[in-house]
């Protein structure tokens, strides 16, 4: 292991590490230990430029109460659940298949195809920006969940396939080829056989697909307006501009809106972590 | 037929599978690049009729002073960006360790990933307060004068760049805890025989075992660098005068915003990032090209 071990260490080099340990973290999260602290004070706090003192009371339902009541941010959060919630399941159907057509199947254009996926999915947004307003306009779905849904679909299928295909590579082939000798079909091979070993990859997916895409902001922007349509970080910037030097019910808003992707974070971990290091090792 | 598919289901399978994801894949990502190239040769207010101009709209970028800025910031932001490998590599060796509740402020330490750009700019913007900021109150109380970041032209961009660091920092940081895992032990005690120590241990020995996660680091920074938007947009609006604008910004504005509906230069704008995207994407292509290859 690298660097030592602690535990080898001189005792004091022990000690200097675990009082190290918390200060870093502080310092490294200070940012949002303020936001956090800014959360709970009251109105009159603010005003009176008491930021960082001892509150004067603690004020933390009421001002979570006030988010809710005082904005629509209730609606934008139902809205991001309608924007992520479809997303991740289409975004699944597709890559299971393009993933398992990629990774099984040898002909000659698969790898084209598969780096078609992993090129369009470094491309930068504002190229497809114009167009992609345009389409979604003329179907008719500008300002809506659906709209904006589906241009996350298509654009994750992109990651997603590099993920599944990489993974599907590396099931055992052996159990494929038993399944063709015994005249098994190609579709009950994809449906029998491989995906319910894909547990693990849709798992890792869904829940990075979901952070993903809760936490989008541009095509929110450019796909939607207003609070019937929102998810809720176009729709906290927008309450930003109404709360303005309401520190506190910017930090409460801010927190609410954090909250889904951080739970499932801490949720979902190892999926998380095990979907987003993918390639890190060999 | 069913005779048919019997003797050619190798064939078509693939294709079946495929035939969904191609189609949404094509029609939201691969055509709308050639349309926003289109685009670029026109005159259009994205309602009206469209008006060819050739080259117009680029020959108007190379004299636009506001294009230059962003460009230059564009180029700041891969340079510093690329800081935040070094500084994933540094925290996660820090965190390599086996006490109790490590588990824990490893979580912790990625957390930053996990919120929004929206929320993090937030975050940033309350701390750089010019008034009653974190950052400032700080700076008061070791005697220091305040420092209004994001309203001074040669702070601003550095001030989104640090905000963003945060986050990718804490991603590369991820990436190289899982590598550390995996790093052959047996090469660390060979090191460690050949008193092989700290710095040489790292550089000789830890860094290249840890080339995968490095390289995958180096390419989701360079893309993060390029597609920064949402920092901007929400610290700044590309402000004070314009000084933090990068290029995905200038495009949106140009194309969105109460500057004008200029789909043409817009669509300009964002040809020019895409090509130098296109740079490290053909270079990932080809490394993955030849990664397939070697199999």
């Amino acid at each position: 292991m690298f660097p030592t071990p602690i535990a080898k260490t001189a005792p004091s080099v022990q000690l200097i590490y675990k009082i190290a340990l918390p200060i870093a973290l502080i310092l490294w999260l200070l940012p949002l230990i303020a936001v956090a602290i800014t959360s709970i004070r009251s109105a009159g706090d603010i005003t009176a430029g008491n930021y960082w003192g001892w509150p004067t009371s603690f004020n933390m339902v009421e001002n979570y109460t006030a988010v809710f009541t005082d904005s629509p941010i209730g609606k934008y959060i139902l809205n991001s659940f309608k924007v992520t919630i479809p997303t991740v399941i289409g975004t699944l159907i597709l890559s299971c298949m393009t993933g398992f057509a990629l990774g099984i199947y040898k002909f000659k254009s698969n790898m084209l195809v598969f780096f078609m996926f992993v090129a369009g999915n470094f491309i930068p947004f504002q190229i497809l920006m114009v167009p992609v307003r345009d389409l979604t306009l003329s179907m008719g779905m500008y300002n809506t969940t659906t709209g904006l849904a589906l241009f996350h679909i298509a654009f994750q299928t992109g990651f997603c396939t590099l993920f599944m295909r990489n993974f599907i590579k590396n099931l055992p082939r052996e159990l494929i080829e038993v399944a063709r000798v015994e005249g098994v079909s190609e579709i009950k091979i994809f449906w029998y056989v491989v995906l319910p070993l894909m547990k693990p990859a849709i798992a890792a997916l869904s829940v990075l697909i979901f952070t993903f895409i809760w936490n989008d902001y541009f095509w929110a922007t450019v796909l939607t307006q207003g609070a019937d349509t929102q998810p809720v970080t176009a729709g906290l910037y927008s309450l930003n501009g109404q709360w303005v030097a309401k520190w506190h019910l910017v930090s409460a808003g801010s927190i609410v809106a954090a909250m889904p992707p951080v739970l499932m974070f801490f949720a979902m971990q190892k999926h998380f972590i095990a979907g987003l290091t993918l390639g890190a090792v060999k | 037929m069913r005779a048919f598919w019997k003797a050619n289901q190798l064939k078509l399978a693939p294709w079946l599978f495929l035939a969904p994801g191609i189609f949404m894949f094509a029609l939201y990502v691969i055509l709308p690049v050639f349309q926003s190239l289109d685009i670029s040769f026109y005159a259009w207010d994205g309602l009206g009729e469209k008006e060819y101009v050739g080259l117009d709209n680029y020959v108007e970028l190379m004299d636009d002073e506001a294009f230059y800025t962003a460009l230059q910031n564009n180029i700041i932001w891969l340079v510093l960006y690329m800081l935040a490998v070094p500084a994933g590599l540094f925290v996660a060796l820090f965190l390599n360790q086996t006490v109790r509740g490590i588990r824990i402020y490893k979580s912790l330490f990625f957390f930053p990933f996990v919120i929004s750009q929206v929320v993090v700019g937030l975050v940033f913007s309350w701390f750089y307060d010019p008034t009653n900021g974190l950052m400032n109150v700080l700076l008061n109380a070791i005697g220091f004068d305040s420092i209004a970041v994001l309203a001074d032209e040669r702070f601003v961009t550095y001030g989104i760049i640090v905000a963003g660091l945060w986050p990718q920092t804490a991603y590369c940081m991820i990436l190289y805890l899982t590598g550390l895992n995996s790093v052959d032990p047996e090469q660390i005690e060979a090191g460690r025989l050949d008193n092989a120590k700290g710095w040489r241990m790292l550089w000789y020995i830890i860094l290249p075992q840890l080339r995968p996660a490095t390289f995958i680091a180096v390419v989701v920074t360079v893309i993060g660098a390029l597609r920064s938007f949402d920092l901007i947009s929400i610290m700044t609006s590309g402000g004070p005068w314009g000084s933090s604008r990068v290029l995905a910004y200038y495009m949106y504005e140009q194309a969105f915003s109460e500057y004008g509906f200029r789909m043409g230069y817009g669509a300009a704008i964002a040809v020019v990032l895409f090509l130098i995207m296109m740079v490290y994407i053909a270079g990932f292509l080809y490394k993955m090209y030849r990664d397939e290859k070697g199999h």
